[in-house]
């Protein structure tokens, strides 16, 4: 169900046919090669970030050599070094999660439920909301990046005619970090609550008003309920990679120093400091915050409806 | 009040939509910006940029990495991912739920977690990073895509039409290749443009995984830093123009052909 947004878009969203499921050995010789690469390429990267985050220096080494080690304290070393980080990566992340579903859901239900009954403006309504997937993510974040200079267009032309002073910036701060985080996943938003409000089923609606409700309560007591796993699916789409991004974050992009996320120190850790074991503590303790939000909603929608 | 309502949620609808295009318009505007050095300021029109796309050093080697390290990857993904995904609708088997969680997984792990998980593997490994590690890592985040996209379409397919080739006398294989994979292709065809969109724009796991070798968005992550050239943007442009004309055809064509169901 989550990524049901992309079924419904990119393969048209058909009926299903009824299948009778049969047990046969060809089920096992389709799944082995994609599921032994996965294990491979998805779960035993998973397993040595584990064994990774444990790792302790090789004593008189060089930087960058670590040995296997049950070195626990490295949790403890990131969180209490990173803490304003991890922090600072889930309030960015939900705030832009909040700004994306006031943005997205006006958007969906326009595109899925206003625009039913004219599939040609529905189709160019949908093309609009994923053209930003086909341009490239750094240079749309850097488009916004010079847009907000501090001489450049916007800011110059506003200060010009003085409302607002003449030192003022955006690009840097925390507000634009989250303006590009809410701006880089609306789609994702978007996407599924369109799902779910495409295929509401209007009677509902008309037997509200049937019953003498006023739009806004048929809205608020039938659409919004209906909409609900669409809207779940969708802050999980955009919380999550929100909340490991490091692009709008970083200070060539949107950010500044005072700006860093969680994403920007394990790329740091990682590729520049040579600090694995912390880079690993932290995309694991990264992956456990996630996975307590994502097996809430395996719970809710069960494993069949996943996909 | 109710026509004003109505009218106000066009109004703030239409806004998102100039909102969403604003960088998109941008990007296009500044490839045929006059550049000097730095891509910023607007000094006038010109084709040159267009003209001259390899002239900026490095931008057409990074194009070429990441075109060709994006249809390796959409090929491997698109081809175990359609295995998975026929699997999945046609045929019970155990251990059901921990392939779907499995296949759901990647999808919900920040892409940092997975960049830097493969990178950990590689190191410990001793493997060199470069293109084939990147391919590696491109054709692991896809896989789940094209099973997602591939099982939609096996779905709807009519079980039918198989019985009536093995009541034919038709081999399993003579099935699969005549009846089934010509049905699937739609649904083959969109999963590999979504693959391959997905590979060509990743940077977070391409930044971990590439060691020397540079795509393009890793590219423009290093040119940021000094100024992009206003070829990056041409390139950027000229895939974006290719990719909704694609989608374009496919997406009105689809409205098209509903709308004349919807009036036969």
């Amino acid at each position: 169900m989550a990524f049901g947004a992309f079924q419904s878009t990119v393969a048209g969203g058909a009926q299903a046919a009824p299948v009778v499921q049969r047990r046969s050995p060809v089920a096992l010789l389709l799944l082995l090669p994609g599921v032994l690469y996965l294990i491979l390429f998805f779960l035993t990267p998973l397993l040595s970030l584990v064994l990774t985050s444990f790792q302790a220096p090789v004593p008189g080494g060089f930087a960058g050599d670590y040995q296997t080690a049950f070195q626990w304290q490295n949790y403890t070393v990131v969180v209490e070094t990173y803490w304003s980080h991890i922090s600072r990566s889930f309030i960015y992340a939900l705030t832009a999660t909040f700004f994306a579903l006031i943005i997205g859901y006006p958007i969906a239900y326009v595109i899925g439920v206003k625009l039913r009954n004219y599939p040609l403006w529905q189709a160019l309504a949908l093309v609009l909301v994923i053209a930003p997937f086909f341009i490239s993510f750094l240079l749309r974040t850097l488009a916004w990046k010079q847009i907000f200079a501090d001489e450049g267009f916007l800011l110059g032309v506003l200060k010009t005619v003085q409302i607002i002073p003449a030192e003022a910036y955006f690009t840097g701060t925390p507000a634009a970090v989250i303006f590009g985080l809410t701006y880089n996943f609306i789609p994702f938003m978007t996407l599924p609550i369109y799902t779910s409000l495409e295929r509401l089923d209007l009677r509902y609606v008309e037997a509200g008003g049937d019953l003498y409700a006023n739009p806004i309560t048929v809205f608020r007591t039938i659409t919004i309920p209906l909409s609900i796993p669409g809207v779940l699916s969708g802050i999980l789409l955009t919380f999550i990679p929100a909340a490991g991004d490091y692009i709008n974050a970083s200070r060539d992009f949107l950010g500044s120093t005072d700006t860093q996320m969680i994403g920007n120190v394990i790329e740091a850790n990682f590729l520049v400091l040579q600090n694995f074991p912390q880079a690993a503590a932290l995309s694991l303790l990264l992956m456990g915050a996630i996975l307590i939000l994502v097996s809430a909603y395996v719970k809710r929608s069960g494993t069949e409806d996943l996909l | 009040m109710r026509g004003f309502g109505k009218y106000a949620l066009y109004i703030y609808v239409g806004m998102a939509f100039i909102f969403l295009l604003i960088p998109i318009v941008y990007t296009i505007v500044f490839s045929f910006n006059d550049a000097r050095r730095t891509n910023i300021v607007w000094r006038g029109f010109t084709f040159d940029n267009w003209l001259t796309v390899c002239d900026a050093p490095n931008v057409c080697e990074a194009f070429s990495n990441s075109i060709l390290v994006a249809v390796v990857a959409t090929a491997m993904a698109t081809t175990l991912g359609t295995m998975i995904a026929i699997a999945l609708v046609r045929y019970r088997f155990r251990f059901r739920s921990a392939t779907t969680l499995l296949l759901f997984l990647p999808m919900a792990t920040p892409e940092v977690v997975l960049g830097a998980g493969l990178a950990a593997q590689f190191l410990t490994a001793g493997v060199e990073k470069g293109l084939v590690t990147l391919i590696l890592a491109h054709t692991m985040f896809c896989v789940s895509f094209v099973v997602v996209t591939v099982r939609a379409r096996v779905a709807t397919l009519d079980p039918a039409l198989e019985e009536a080739g093995r009541d034919l006398y038709a081999s399993p294989a003579q099935v699969f290749w005549r009846i089934t994979f010509p049905l699937l292709i739609p649904g083959i065809i969109a999963a590999s443009l979504l693959s391959f969109a997905l590979s060509f724009d990743d940077f977070i796991i391409t930044n971990f995984n590439a060691g020397a070798a540079v795509t393009f968005p890793r590219y423009v992550y290093t040119a940021a830093a000094r100024g992009i050239p206003a070829q990056a943007n041409v390139i950027a442009s000229a895939v974006f123009f290719l990719a909704i004309a694609l989608v374009l055809v496919s997406q009105v064509g689809g409205a098209m052909k509903r709308r004349k169901l919807q009036y036969s």
